[in-house]
C-alpha cells in the first residue's frame, strides 16, 4: 500500500464511507440539487434547508464511492448552521484543498480530502456533493439544475 | 498459495464435451505472448495490465511497421505520381489486403477503414439506417451492447419512426435466444447484436442469430470489438451482414477501425462522408462516387492505422488465434474461481464455456472506483465503472462493476495478484 493510497484512504474517510452521517431525504427542505459524476455513473442528490441566511439542516443521498460519500458526509456536518457567505468560502476552501492548492484555511475534518490531489481522476468525487449543494444553493429562488462533473479535470467513459 | 483449479469441463454448443486442462496451471503458467515483445511492459515488469478489452498494448513489431512507414513511405496515398506516394498507396492497400485475410474475408474492397468500431456503426446507421429504415419498422437490439451498438440505432429510430426493441437476457447474462426470435416480426429491418458482451463476456451465437434474422429479411449488424481480437473470425463464414472491429483492441494503434459489409449493400449506400479521394466525377452540379472502398473513405486516409493493425494481424496470427480465447479462458476460469472465494465478490455474467476472457465482479461495500484505486497501487490495472453499458447495468442492477480483462500477454501470474490485491481491499475497507 502506497503512502499516497494511505493519505487518500485515511481511517476518518472509511469510516464515513460505512456510516455516512445525515444520509436520508429531508422532506421539509427548502431546496435541493441532483450531482453526477458521468466517469463512474455515481449519482447523488443534496437537501439544504434554510432559515434566512442561514443553514439549518443538510442531508444527502445517492450512490457513489467512498471519496464522494465521505466527501458528502462531512460536507452536511460542517455546513450545519453556517452562512450563506461562509458556505461559500467553505466551497472554494474544499475545492482548493482537493485540487492541490490549499488556501490554508480550517477546513475542520475535511482537511482528510487533501490526499485526493495527488489523484486528479478522483477530484470530481470528492467535489460532487459540493457542486450539488451549491447548485441547490443557488436555485434557492427557482428550479436547480442538476450539475455533472464533467468539464472538470480529466475523465470520461469509453469502452 | 491456492489449491490448484480442477479441470473445467466445456460444453459446446453443438452439444460436444471438450475439457480445458487447467489443473497444470499454476503461478508459472506463461503468456501465450512474449512479455519481452511488448515495450510498455517490458519496461514495467510489475504491471498487471488486466484492461485490454478497453485497448491492448503494442507489440514491437507493430510499433516498429509505423515507424518503417514513416522512414521509407510517407507520402499522400492515391494522389502523387511521384514513387513515394506509389509506395505510400502500395502500403495502404497491401495492409487492407492482410487485414481482410486475417478477418477471413475473400473481397479486400468490403472492408472499409474507419476511426473504429464506434465509426464503422455509425457509418451503416448513418448511410444504410437512414436509407432503409422507415417509419413502422423495427429495430432489434440487444441488453448486452455497448453504447456504440445501442446510441445509434435508438437514435435512429427516433428519426425514422421506427421502433426500437431491446432483446434482453438470461439470468447468467446470455442472450435469451427465444426472447430475441419472438422479437424479430416481419416489421424487423435491423438486428444489431454484439459478438461478445465487453461487460460481462457473454458470446453470442452469431449463427443462430443470423438465421433468425434472414426468416424476416433483416439486416444482421455484429460489433465485433471484443470478437475479432479474441475468436478466429472468418467475417464471410459468420454469415452477417456487417461486422464492425476495432485495431486498438487486436494489439493494434489507436484511431484504425473498420467495417465489413456485403459488397451488394455497400454499392447501393450513400457515401458516409464527402470530399476528396471518395468521388470520381465533381460537376458543377452533381457528383459520382468511387468504387470500394474509396466510397466511405473521405481525405486523405490514416495509412500508419492499418500499417500497424496488419502488422497485430500477423502477429496474432503467428501465436495462433485459435489458441488465444483457450488461453483467456484458462486466466477468465481461474480468476473466476479465486475471486468468488473471496467473501462478498459476486462475479457477474455466463458459465466459462460462455464467455471471453472478460470477468465483471462486484465486491460488496466497496465501490469499483475504489477498488480499481487500490488495486493500481499495487500495480493491477482494470476497469471500473459501467462499461459503455448503460442499459445493461440497469438490468443487471448495478451502478458499475469492476471487469479485468485478459489477452495474450497476461498469465496466472497477473491474475494471482488480482484476486490478492482484492482481498486486501477487501480488508481495508471493511476496516480489518
Amino acid at each position: 500500500m502506497s503512502a499516497e493510497l494511505d493519505e487518500l484512504y485515511q481511517s476518518i474517510i472509511l469510516d464515513h464511507n460505512r456510516r455516512p452521517k445525515n444520509f436520508r431525504e429531508m422532506e421539509d427542505a427548502t431546496t435541493k440539487a441532483d450531482g453526477m459524476n458521468p466517469l463512474c455513473g455515481d449519482q447523488l442528490t443534496v437537501w439544504l434547508k434554510l432559515d434566512g441566511e442561514q443553514i439549518t439542516d443538510v442531508s444527502f443521498r445517492g450512490q457513489g464511492c467512498a471519496i464522494s460519500k465521505a466527501s458528502a458526509s462531512m460536507m452536511t456536518q460542517i455546513l450545519k448552521g453556517k452562512s450563506r457567505a461562509e458556505t461559500d468560502k467553505m466551497f472554494d476552501d474544499v475545492h482548493a484543498l482537493v485540487t492541490g492548492h490549499p488556501t490554508g484555511a480550517d477546513v475542520g475534518p475535511l482537511k482528510a480530502l487533501g490526499g485526493v490531489s495527488r489523484f486528479p481522476l478522483r477530484v470530481k468525487c470528492a467535489s460532487l456533493a459540493w457542486h450539488a449543494m451549491k447548485s441547490a444553493l443557488n436555485a434557492v429562488d427557482g428550479a436547480a439544475t442538476p450539475v455533472s462533473t464533467e468539464g472538470e479535470g480529466p475523465g470520461g467513459e469509453g469502452a | 498459495m491456492t489449491a490448484p483449479i480442477r479441470p473445467t469441463v466445456v460444453t459446446a454448443r453443438d452439444g460436444r464435451t471438450a475439457v480445458i486442462n487447467i489443473g497444470g496451471l499454476d503461478a508459472e503458467q506463461s503468456a501465450l505472448a512474449r512479455r519481452s515483445d511488448f515495450p510498455l511492459l517490458a519496461a514495467n515488469p510489475r504491471l498487471h495490465y488486466l484492461d485490454s478489452a478497453a485497448t491492448t498494448q503494442k507489440p514491437a513489431a507493430v510499433l516498429e511497421a509505423i515507424q518503417r512507414y514513416y522512414e521509407t513511405s510517407n507520402a499522400n496515398p492515391h494522389r502523387g505520381a511521384y514513387a513515394l506516394s506509389a509506395a505510400a498507396t502500395e502500403a495502404y492497400h497491401d495492409s487492407r489486403t492482410r487485414i481482410a485475410r486475417f478477418l477471413g474475408v475473400a473481397d479486400a474492397d468490403t472492408v472499409i477503414f474507419a476511426r473504429g468500431t464506434t465509426e464503422a456503426l455509425n457509418l451503416v446507421t448513418s448511410s444504410w439506417g437512414r436509407t432503409n429504415v422507415k417509419a413502422g419498422d423495427r429495430i432489434v437490439v440487444t441488453r448486452l451492447e455497448h453504447h456504440a451498438n445501442f446510441v445509434p440505432w435508438q437514435v435512429l429510430a427516433h428519426e425514422a419512426g421506427a421502433e426500437f426493441v431491446i432483446a434482453e437476457l438470461n439470468a447468467d447474462g446470455t442472450l435469451d435466444m427465444n426472447g430475441l426470435a419472438s422479437l424479430i416480426n416481419a416489421k424487423t429491418k435491423v438486428v444489431a447484436f454484439g459478438h461478445v458482451s465487453n461487460a460481462l463476456g457473454s458470446i453470442n451465437a452469431v449463427a443462430e442469430i443470423v438465421a433468425l434474422a434472414r426468416k424476416v429479411g433483416a439486416l444482421t449488424v455484429c460489433d465485433g470489438a471484443q470478437g475479432a481480437p479474441h475468436i478466429n473470425v472468418s467475417v464471410d463464414s459468420l454469415g452477417v451482414d456487417a461486422y464492425a472491429f476495432s485495431g486498438h483492441k487486436m494489439l493494434g494503434p489507436m484511431g484504425i477501425g473498420g467495417l465489413v459489409m456485403r459488397r451488394e449493400l455497400l454499392e447501393a449506400m450513400p457515401p458516409y462522408q464527402m470530399g476528396g479521394d471518395m468521388i470520381s466525377h465533381v460537376g458543377d452540379q452533381h457528383t459520382t462516387w468511387n468504387v470500394l472502398p474509396h466510397k466511405f473513405e473521405a481525405g486523405t486516409p490514416n495509412v500508419e492505422g492499418p500499417v500497424g493493425l496488419a502488422a497485430a494481424c500477423e502477429y496474432l496470427t503467428s501465436l495462433g488465434m485459435d489458441r488465444v480465447i483457450e488461453h483467456e479462458r484458462l486466466l477468465a476460469a481461474r480468476a473466476m474461481e479465486k475471486l468468488s472465494a473471496i467473501p462478498g465478490v459476486a462475479v457477474l455474467g455466463p458459465a466459462i464455456d460462455k464467455r471471453g476472457g472478460v470477468v465483471s465482479f462486484t465486491l460488496d461495500n466497496v465501490h469499483p472506483h475504489d477498488l480499481s484505486q487500490m488495486l493500481d497501487a499495487d500495480g493491477v490495472c482494470v476497469r471500473a465503472g459501467h462499461h459503455c453499458a448503460q442499459p445493461l447495468m440497469r438490468a443487471l442492477d448495478v451502478h458499475a462493476t469492476t471487469r479485468a480483462s485478459f489477452y495474450v500477454y497476461n498469465d496466472a501470474a497477473d491474475v494471482d495478484a488480482l484476486v490478492e490485491s482484492v482481498d486486501a481491499a477487501r480488508k481495508r475497507f471493511a476496516g480489518a
